[in-house]
C-alpha cells in the first residue's frame, strides 16, 4: 500500500500553493512588497540630516524597515488572513484531510520567507540607487543579517499563526491586529531614533521582539562606532538572539496547542 | 464489520443537551441519510463522527477507529475518509484543476484528477478560477475534493442546498455512481425527496435522539399506511382512504365502464411522514 506523504513534503507543496495564490492577488503583492520602499522614500525625503557622523537617517531607517517588514509580512498578514481563511471554511476543509497541521504551518513559513527575500531585495535596490544606503561589507555583518532574517521571519510567522486565534472574525481581524503593529513600530524605534524615545516606551518595547530585531538590524547597517549610542552602549546581539528564540518558542507553542480551524 | 458504529453517544453544550444517546450502525456500501430539523443534534452527531468535535459519553467507531484519536493514526484514518462540508469559499484565486490536483497530493491512493473532473462534470471548467464558478459548480468542486482521495467513507453535509432542480438531478446521478464503487456514504439533508432518491436507509433525529431508522419506503409505517384514492364524480372530487386501493380502483372501473376521471392513488409522502414524526415529539 502507498504511504501517505510526509508532513515536510506536503508543507513544501503547500508553500508553492500559498505563493501561487499570493502572486495572483495583485493589490496585496504590490502593497506588501513595496510598502517598505514607499516608506523609505517618504522618510528618506523628509529627513535629510545625518544622525551621527557618516550615518544618514535613511541608513538608520533601512534597518527599521527590514525589521518591521518582517513583522508586517509575517505577524500582521498571517494574523489577518488566517481568520479570513477560517471564516470562509477553508481551514475546516483542510482539517478534514490527512494533511497535518505542521504542513500548513510550513507552507505559511515558506510564503513569508519568500516574500521577505523579495521585499528586502527591493528595499536594497531602491535604497542603493535613490537614497545612498550603504551595504555592509564585512562577512560577519552579513552573517548577522542572515540569521536575523531567518530567525525573525520564523518568529514572526509563528507569532502570526498564534495570534490568529484572537480575532473573532476575518472582517474584524485587521482592526485588532494593525493598531498593535503600528504602536509597536513607534515604540520600537522603527520610525524614530530609539534612544530619543521616553524611557517607559523603551522599556515596554524591550519586551517585544520588534525592538530587538530593529536593534539587530542596526548592528548590520550602521557603523560599529554607533553601538555606543545604543541604550546598553552595545549592539547586544546575543541577547537579541535569545529573545527572538524565546518568542519563537512561545509562538510555536500557542500555534500548535491553540490553533483554531473553525469559527466556533 | 460496520463502517460506522455508535452506541449511547452524548454531547452537551453547557445546559443544552444536543445529543442525548444516539445509536447508529451503518454497514459497508450503504447510503445512509440522517434527517432532522435544525438544532436536532444532526450536525453535532456528524461532526463527532468526522473527528471535528469531542463527545461527552458513548462509544464511536468509524472505519474501526475512534475519531477522537490524534497523531499519525488520525492521518491514516483521514486518508480513508472524505468530507464535503456545508460551505467552503476559500482559494478563490486558484483554478479548479490546481485545487483538485493539490488536494490529490494529500492522499496515499488518490483518484485520477481527470477522472474526478469528469465525474463531477467540471471538465470544461478545469482552467477557471474558483471565484468565477457558480454556486452549483462550487458545490461540485467541494464534492470533487471530498472524493479525490478515493475514500472508503464519504460524509455529505446538505450537498444540494441552493441547487436548481436540474443540477440536483445530475448530482444525484453522481452519488449513484459512487454507490457503484462501494463507497459508504453518510448524507445529511433537509430535502426529503433527496433522501428518498438516494438513501438505502434513513434515520430521523429529533431533540438529540434517533426516533426511527428505516428504509425510506417503510419509515413511520409508510408502506402499510392507508392509500388515498381520489377521482372526479360529476362536479365533485371524491376520496376514499383504503387498505385495498386495487379493489377500489377495480370497483370504480366497473362503475365508470372504463376510464376513471382524474384518478389518483397516493400514499403519504416521506415528507408527510417525517413532519408527523418530528411534530409528534416536539411538544
Amino acid at each position: 500500500m502507498n504511504k501517505i506523504p510526509s508532513a515536510l513534503n506536503l508543507g513544501i507543496r503547500r508553500g508553492a500553493l500559498e505563493i501561487r495564490q499570493f502572486a495572483r492577488q495583485r493589490e496585496s503583492v504590490v502593497f506588501t512588497l513595496l510598502f517598505p520602499v514607499i516608506l523609505l522614500a517618504i522618510f528618506g525625503s523628509v529627513f535629510k540630516d545625518t544622525i551621527a557622523p557618516g550615518v544618514t537617517f535613511s541608513q538608520y531607517f533601512v534597518a527599521g524597515m527590514i525589521a518591521s517588514g518582517l513583522v508586517n509580512t509575517g505577524f500582521q498578514s498571517l494574523a489577518i488572513t488566517i481568520p479570513m481563511e477560517r471564516d470562509v471554511g477553508g481551514l475546516k476543509r483542510l482539517r478534514g484531510t490527512p494533511m497535518p497541521v505542521s504542513s500548513y504551518f510550513i507552507g505559511k513559513a515558506i510564503l513569508i520567507a519568500v516574500s521577505m527575500v523579495i521585499q528586502i531585495a527591493l528595499l536594497f535596490g531602491f535604497g542603493l540607487i535613490f537614497f545612498g544606503v550603504q551595504m555592509p561589507t564585512a562577512p560577519a555583518k552579513w552573517f548577522t543579517f542572515i540569521w536575523l532574517v531567518l530567525l525573525g521571519s520564523a518568529c514572526s510567522t509563528a507569532l502570526g499563526i498564534a495570534f490568529s486565534i484572537v480575532p473573532k472574525s476575518g472582517r474584524g481581524a485587521s482592526a485588532v491586529v494593525s493598531p498593535i503593529v503600528i504602536v509597536l513600530q513607534f515604540f520600537s524605534g522603527v520610525f524614530f531614533i530609539f534612544t530619543q524615545l521616553p524611557s517607559w516606551m523603551q522599556q515596554l518595547a524591550a519586551i517585544f521582539p520588534l525592538k530587538w530585531l530593529t536593534q539587530g538590524m542596526r548592528s548590520v547597517f550602521l557603523p560599529d562606532t554607533f553601538a555606543s549610542q545604543e541604550v546598553a552602549k552595545s549592539w547586544e546581539n546575543g541577547r537579541t538572539f535569545l529573545i527572538l528564540v524565546l518568542w519563537l518558542v512561545i509562538g510555536v507553542f500557542f500555534s500548535v496547542r491553540k490553533f483554531k480551524w473553525d469559527r466556533d | 464489520m460496520n463502517v460506522i458504529e455508535v452506541k449511547g453517544l452524548k454531547k452537551s453544550y453547557g445546559l443544552v443537551h444536543a445529543v442525548r444517546g444516539v445509536d447508529l450502525s451503518i454497514p459497508q456500501g450503504e447510503i445512509f441519510a440522517l434527517l432532522g430539523p435544525n438544532g436536532a443534534g444532526k450536525t453535532t452527531t456528524v461532526e463527532i463522527l468526522e473527528g471535528f468535535r469531542s463527545r461527552d459519553a458513548g462509544e464511536v467507531s468509524v472505519l474501526g477507529f475512534d475519531p477522537q484519536t490524534k497523531g499519525h493514526a488520525a492521518r491514516e484514518w483521514r486518508n480513508r475518509i472524505g468530507i464535503v462540508l456545508q460551505s467552503a469559499a476559500d482559494a478563490g484565486d486558484l483554478t479548479v484543476l490546481e485545487t483538485i490536483d493539490h488536494f490529490s497530493g494529500y492522499y496515499s491512493k488518490p483518484r485520477n484528477v481527470e477522472e474526478v473532473l469528469n465525474a463531477v462534470g467540471l471538465e470544461e471548467k478545469s482552467g477557471a478560477l474558483i471565484r468565477n464558478l457558480s454556486g452549483g459548480q462550487r458545490r461540485r468542486l467541494d464534492v470533487a475534493l471530498g472524493i479525490i482521495g478515493s475514500p472508503d467513507l464519504l460524509f455529505l453535509d446538505e450537498p444540494t442546498t441552493g441547487f436548481d432542480p436540474e443540477a440536483r438531478r445530475s448530482f444525484w446521478a453522481l452519488i449513484e455512481k459512487l454507490r457503484g464503487t462501494g463507497t459508504t456514504i453518510l448524507l445529511t439533508t433537509h430535502y426529503l425527496d433527496e433522501a428518498e432518491a438516494l438513501a438505502d436507509r434513513v434515520a430521523v433525529i429529533n431533540d438529540g435522539l434517533i426516533i426511527e431508522v428505516s428504509t425510506p419506503a417503510e419509515l413511520g409505517g409508510r408502506a402499510t399506511s392507508k392509500a388515498i384514492v381520489s377521482w372526479r364524480d360529476g362536479d365533485t372530487i371524491k376520496t376514499e382512504s383504503t387498505d385495498n386501493p386495487t379493489s377500489v380502483v377495480t370497483k370504480l372501473t366497473t362503475h365508470f365502464g372504463g376510464e376513471i376521471p382524474e384518478l389518483t392513488v397516493s400514499r403519504p409522502s416521506l415528507e408527510d411522514i417525517y413532519l408527523t414524526m418530528i411534530g409528534g415529539t416536539h411538544e
